[in-house]
């Protein structure tokens, strides 16, 4: 009796400039139809300018148990962030 | 290795940090969250029906426009709960399938009858208000997707409860008979938008558990008593009054004492025995069914246009 259309996760960028960001999902039969039911479902009030929609199956992402692990290569690697360096408190726009 | 999970999930919970779908959690957790979502999103999608009611008859374009966008969002925000179930394993043909066959609950306020164009004020008001009160301390609960859920649906909610509140003010500087009707909606609507909170603490079964697994924020009784106080300013504003009369301020308390809804006829209406009960799931079977040729023959399709691009390719 239910027979389920495929899952999609929707991705909206608020606006220019901005990455889109998962806003959740739905379901719909065909990439098209998910774009538009994605517009009626999460940008009623102009919350984008653009829709991203993709497959759920589609998506790989790294497991919870392997948290730790998976992210540490950017745990040891503090020099990547710009609070790393000391710089003297006279030096503008830096 | 399970104690380690479950002490993992608890530390989680207990540091105000989000539980997320692919983290471990204890089963009564997954049922609770699936149950709860659930019943709120067919609450959410039964509560487009009392207002989709009036929508052909709504006295001018403006106000007609507007109840269309409510119910609208009510649809919305049916969604975007089916949607967090789902990231629970939940599916979402089976949620309505029970819905249909009576085997989950929704709000037991939607099983009252609109019975004027004062009851979509009153509504607005009063019932999307009570919902509001409920949900906005959802927006810190421990599952994430039902948190942000929350998050969406309290934006919304605001627009519902302010044109309600506006169109009664619109009725009651109109004629006396129109501020009799506001005053009648508000009578037929004070009891049951109370019973919104659920039973009183000491008759609620869930409420201790899901308070330990932060799913819950408040009791029932204390939202009931904000929800009160909140109130009772708006409706002096208004110039109506509440079918209440152990009603009044408490100084000692600082809040107002009140009595209590007849929860002998929650429980009836919870039972399945309200006015309006069969009637609005009857109606949701009907365009669930109306509806089935319409999913298969887009899912029909779109097999078709995916086989006829292989082909192509
Ligand atoms: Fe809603
Ligand atoms: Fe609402």
């Amino acid at each position: 009796m239910s027979t389920s259309w495929p899952l999609w996760e929707v991705f909206v960028r608020g606006k220019r400039g901005l990455n889109h960001v998962h806003v959740g999902s739905l379901h719909a039969p065909d990439a098209e139809m998910a774009v538009r039911n994605a517009r009626d479902v999460y940008t009623r009030r102009n919350e984008g300018v653009s829709i991203w929609v993709v497959p759920a199956e589609a998506i790989t992402a790294s497991s919870p148990d392997e948290k730790d692990p998976f992210f540490e290569p950017s745990g040891d690697k503090v020099y990547r962030h710009p609070t790393f360096y000391a710089i003297p408190e006279d030096v503008p726009h830096l | 290795m399970v104690d380690d999970l479950a002490a993992r999930f608890e530390h989680t919970v207990a540091s105000e940090a989000r539980i997320e779908p692919r983290d471990w959690m204890p089963d009564g957790y997954r049922r609770t969250l699936i149950r709860q979502i659930a019943q709120h999103a067919h609450s959410e999608i039964i509560g487009m029906q009392p207002e989709g009611n009036w929508i052909s008859r709504a006295p001018s374009l403006r106000r007609k426009a507007i109840l269309l966008a409510k119910v609208q969002d009510e649809a919305g925000h049916g969604l975007y709960l089916y949607a967090a179930t789902e990231t629970l394993g939940a599916d979402r043909g089976e949620l309505t399938e029970k819905l249909i066959d009576g085997k989950q609950k929704y709000s037991s306020i939607f099983n009252y009858p609109t019975l004027t164009f004062a009851d979509m004020g009153v509504i607005g008001w009063l019932v999307d208000g009570a919902a509001i009160c409920n949900q906005v301390p959802l927006c810190r609960t421990s599952y994430g997707p039902y948190a942000r859920a929350m998050i969406r649906i309290c934006k919304e909610e605001s627009f519902h409860q302010r044109q309600g509140y506006e169109l009664l003010m619109t009725m009651m500087r109109g004629t006396q008979a129109q501020r009799d009707m506001v005053q009648d909606a508000v009578d037929r609507w004070w009891w049951p938008s109370l019973m919104m909170f659920g039973p009183p603490d000491e008759e609620s079964s869930n409420t201790e558990q899901s308070m330990a697994w932060r799913i819950k924020r408040n009791t029932n009784d204390e939202l009931r008593q904000k929800y009160v106080d909140m109130s009772m300013p708006q409706a002096a504003k208004l110039g109506v009054t509440f079918p209440d009369p152990e009603l009044k301020w408490n100084p000692e308390r600082g809040h107002h004492d009140f009595g209590q809804p007849d929860w002998e006829e929650f429980w009836q209406v919870v039972g399945g025995h309200g006015p309006c009960n069969s009637q609005r799931v009857a109606h949701r079977r009907k365009a669930h069914e109306d509806g089935a040729w319409v999913r298969e023959a887009a899912a029909a399709h779109a097999a078709k246009a995916r086989r006829s691009q292989e082909g192509v390719a």
